[in-house]
């Protein structure tokens, strides 16, 4: 076990955990935040995505140790009161079925629209291809995020 | 106007009470109905002071807000708006003031608190409508008894009472305190179709704001003072049992608080089809964190032997059936063996029509193909999770169940407690798709909370999830169909089985339109368990018979929706046989839908190459058209027009989105996903092995058209999702020249993917 001090969304959070323990299960377990989710745990379906820094990870795949002092954001801290661009397509667009993988599926959409605010089908197929939605609203996801963009591009 | 009868469920409403105000209430659903920018500037609505229940679906607080129960479990299908929506029609309240809260499971207040069977809008219609109507006529009867004007002078619209001649006017808030004293009417007037105001409007997802900000919904979410994290290790595979493990390291591991073993049932246990389970005993690894327990549970060392023949006699909904497990290790390629010479043979003949032999002898040609599919796994994106808090008198199980009500016993019977002390409430779920049908992972839970005194949230890994069985059967089926000179279809044959079940529909189309018909089947026994998937059986033989008549059609010379809509005005004006499951009209009703909605006769997809399907099933009728161009070797799904007849739509983009859905499902699993087996294992337990479409492979686009009618609603989540294999299966014929008769279609050689 070791002593931690992360920053995420904004607060310092100190914890006591087995340096190899994914930052999804210090952020679910340690910390009671829940909103980004387990699926396979190999990094292979995308439903724990977070911001390190600026990039969309598998927090899965993130042992704790390896986060020093980089900035994590969750879907917890995406934005203030879950009117991030984004979370706001998604409900224009009424995007989720189940809504399991919809947090995961909006961490690696905002992440892309941070880097590429104008992104192509073929940007967004190779940005979001990480991320698994078993109810299949991939044609709904993808709709949000031109939507998205739209809104950040008139804003 | 058409007048019913206020008995619900097992029992007439209920006496009405007042209840104390306030407490915490998430998710307004106008909060999700306005436009994102009017989000941020609206204020959380403020909460009664005292609720009134009307009965058990809906409470009325002081100053009009509504609450309105869901009664059934929330699986992605998205009835905890539309069954809500259904009450608040009836009540006549607007949408706006309406908070959304699930139910528990509660035998005495609500039938049929199930997700299965594309059952619940149906199962739930009369309910839900009288709940709406009874409440609404009380407050009406309470405005009447205020004013002393006669109830039929009143009219109520969007939560306001009204009577013109005297210009009394009120809110449901101000009357709601009288109305919940009034005796309850035994006759309702329920409005008509044209009447509806929120039925057929879309509405979004209640639950819409907590998803996309991350609140805790699911079960898996569950987190409970002094709870512990408790995962299972099962058999590697099937037919195996446990013989021994050594626990000692393990249990020295950071926060493993105890490792032991639980057997879920006793020999003598009755077990039922929704509580069976093949890995009757299993080592419980506990501990503090889902982390822990995953490592601890790699490093214990375990020891398997062979399970013996298994027998289990239960009974589905009253009829009995019996599961046998023959002792041993299965394999796919013996599976595929064993079915093909199964297929060789005369099967169980299931309906039979005219002289099926002599119309083949004198057939001027004969087609016939044989299709598969292979084991799937459900893989919701949510793996197998349960908590549960059992004490000596009581137990709480909370989490993802499609069928509260059915295991409700089995979880009784395990702790010898008595169903009354046996209090279950289901969390929205990731994803169900037949798999949280059978729930012994909550019989589990609570048989390790009982064991160890603590409340406990039960945890698989996702190979766990992927390597427990429940899958959708593997199935094999050959059509014949015979042609005379003119190409008309003069007989038709269907010989199909599975293991361990048969995805034959004997009664369904095109049964009752050809004078000359045989259905035969066949089934294999197997130790692998398996489970409803998502439109059972037709999710295979849909795509299959869809495929099989576009030969026909083709072989006949006929464009091949002129050739399906020949056989069903035939089924229609002369139906051959008894029992046709089917209503002709609306099958062909889809299917000029699609024809028209996707152009088909014009120009409009002109350089792609198309395929169609339509198929009937839980009660509804879809009918796809299918897009397609080739990237090189690799289909890409242009587009997907789909139309539907499923009767009156309660939330049409809600629907849409179920129908869209269905189509990226059938899409994918047809092309992509496979569970085969090697020495009784899974060779796939995870999405590295195991694949399911993602982003770039689906459509580009999904349109969905629905046949406008006042019929009762019939199934929404399954329908859309079957026939979609059978229009991709003719659209890359088109594209290929070459049909893919063997699921996953990139396997069926040579390959034409990457």
């Amino acid at each position: 076990m070791a002593n931690y001090t992360l920053r995420i969304n904004g607060e310092k959070h100190e914890v006591d955990v087995d340096p190899a323990t994914p930052m999804l299960w210090v952020l679910r377990d340690s910390l009671n935040m829940v909103g980004t989710k387990f699926g396979c745990g190999i990094a292979q379906c995308g439903a724990c995505t977070i911001h390190l820094g600026e990039n969309a990870t598998r927090s899965c795949q993130l042992p704790v140790s390896a986060v020093g002092d980089q900035e994590i954001t969750t879907i917890e801290g995406l934005s203030e009161h879950g009117d991030h661009p984004v979370q706001q397509a998604w409900l224009e667009v009424d995007v989720p079925q189940c809504g399991y993988c919809q947090a995961g599926q909006i961490m690696s959409a905002s992440a892309l629209l941070k880097k590429n605010p104008n992104p192509t089908d073929a940007d967004i197929d190779q940005a979001m291809n990480g991320n698994i939605c078993r109810c299949g609203t991939y044609v709904r996801i993808k709709q949000a995020i031109k939507t998205a963009a739209e809104t950040a591009q008139n804003a | 106007m058409t007048l019913v009868k206020t008995q619900i469920g097992r029992r007439a409403f209920i006496r009405n009470t007042s209840l104390a105000g306030g407490g915490l209430v998430l998710g307004f659903s106008w909060l999700n109905s306005c436009k994102p920018e009017q989000a941020k500037t609206i204020a959380v609505m403020e909460m009664p002071k005292e609720w009134f229940e009307m009965n058990a679906f809906l409470k009325i607080g002081d100053n009009g807000v509504v609450t309105i129960m869901s009664p059934n479990p929330e699986i992605g299908q998205n009835v905890k708006t539309s069954m809500p929506m259904i009450v608040a029609e009836e009540l006549d309240v607007d949408w706006n003031d309406v908070i959304v809260e699930q139910a528990a499971l509660n035998t005495e207040n609500f039938s049929w608190q199930v997700a299965g069977g594309s059952r619940s809008i149906a199962n739930g219609w009369p309910a839900l409508r009288m709940a709406g109507a009874t409440a609404r006529a009380m407050l009406v009867g309470a405005a009447a008894e205020a004013w002393q004007v006669p109830a039929l002078e009143i009219t109520t619209s969007e939560g306001v009472i009204s009577h013109e001649a005297s210009g009394n006017s009120a809110g449901y808030g101000e009357m709601a305190a009288a109305a919940a004293k009034m005796e309850v009417p035994e006759e309702v007037a329920l409005k008509e179709p044209s009447q509806f105001k929120i039925i057929g409007t879309s509405r979004k997802n209640v639950d819409g704001k907590n998803i996309v900000t991350g609140k805790p919904l699911f079960g898996i979410d569950v987190q409970r003072e002094g709870m512990l994290i408790a995962t299972p290790v099962h058999p590697p595979a099937f037919g195996m049992k446990l013989k021994s493990f050594d626990a000692e390291e393990v249990k020295a591991m950071p926060g493993i608080r105890d490792v032991f073993s639980i057997k879920l049932y006793d020999e003598d246990y009755a077990r039922g089809p929704f509580d069976h389970t093949a890995f009757n005993e299993l080592v419980i690894v506990l501990g503090e964190s889902t982390w822990q327990v995953f490592q601890a549970k790699k490093a214990l060392k375990v020891e398997w032997e062979p399970t013996a023949d298994q027998s289990y006699s239960m009974s589905l909904f009253g009829n009995p059936m019996t599961i046998n497990h023959p002792a041993g290790s299965e394999n796919s390629e013996t599976h595929w063996e064993e079915m093909e010479a199964l297929n060789a043979k005369k099967g169980n003949v299931v309906r039979r029509d005219g002289n099926p032999e002599a119309a083949f002898a004198k057939a001027a040609k004969v087609i016939e193909s044989t299709y598969s599919c292979p084991f799937l796994a459900h893989n919701t994106m949510e793996p197998m999770n349960f908590f549960a808090n059992v004490t000596e008198n009581h137990a709480e199980l909370l989490g993802p169940t499609q069928t509260p009500e059915w295991m409700e016993t089995a979880v009784a019977a395990r702790l010898g407690l008595d169903k009354e002390n046996v209090d279950i409430m289901m969390t929205r779920m990731g994803g169900g798709f037949g798999r949280r049908l059978y729930g012994h992972f909550m019989v589990e839970a609570a048989a390790i909370s009982q064991k160890v005194g603590a409340p406990v949230k039960l945890v698989y890994t996702r190979e766990d999830d992927m390597s427990q069985g429940t899958y959708r059967p593997a199935y094999l089926a050959t059509y014949r169909a015979a042609l005379d000179e003119e190409g008309n279809l003069t007989a038709f044959h269907i010989r199909a089985g599975g293991i361990p079940e048969s995805p034959l529909f004997a009664n369904r189309f095109p049964a009752g339109a050809i004078d000359n018909y045989l259905a035969e089947d066949w089934t294999v026994e197997t130790n692998i368990t398996t489970g409803a998937f998502r439109a059972p059986r037709s999710n295979f033989i849909a795509g299959a018979e869809q495929a099989f008549l576009d030969e026909i059609a083709e072989a006949a010379g006929k464009d091949p929706i002129e050739f399906r809509l020949e056989l069903l005005k035939r089924a229609q004006e002369n139906p051959v046989g008894e029992n046709n499951d089917y209503e002709a009209l609306r099958y062909a009703g889809v299917l000029e839908l699609v024809r028209e909605k996707s152009g088909w006769n014009g120009a409009e997809h002109e350089g792609k190459h198309r395929g169609v399907s339509a198929y009937f099933c839980h009660q509804s009728y879809v009918a796809q058209v299918l897009d397609l161009t080739m990237d090189g070797d690799k289909p890409v799904v242009d587009r997907v027009c789909t139309a539907i007849d499923c009767g009156i739509v309660i939330n049409p983009d809600a629907a849409t989105n179920l129908a869209q859905g269905g189509a990226v499902d059938g899409i994918g699993h047809a092309m992509y996903s496979q569970l085969t087996f090697k020495d009784g294992a899974p060779e796939q337990t995870n999405f590295d092995r195991y694949r399911l479409i993602r982003h770039s492979e689906a459509p580009k686009k999904i349109d969905v058209h629905f046949v406008e009618n006042e019929i009762d609603p019939t199934g929404m989540g399954e329908p859309p999702f079957p026939p979609v294999m059978g229009a991709l299966a003719n659209a890359i014929y088109k594209a290929t020249g070459r049909r893919r008769y063997h699921q996953p279609f990139i396997t069926d050689r040579p390959e034409i993917v990457g």
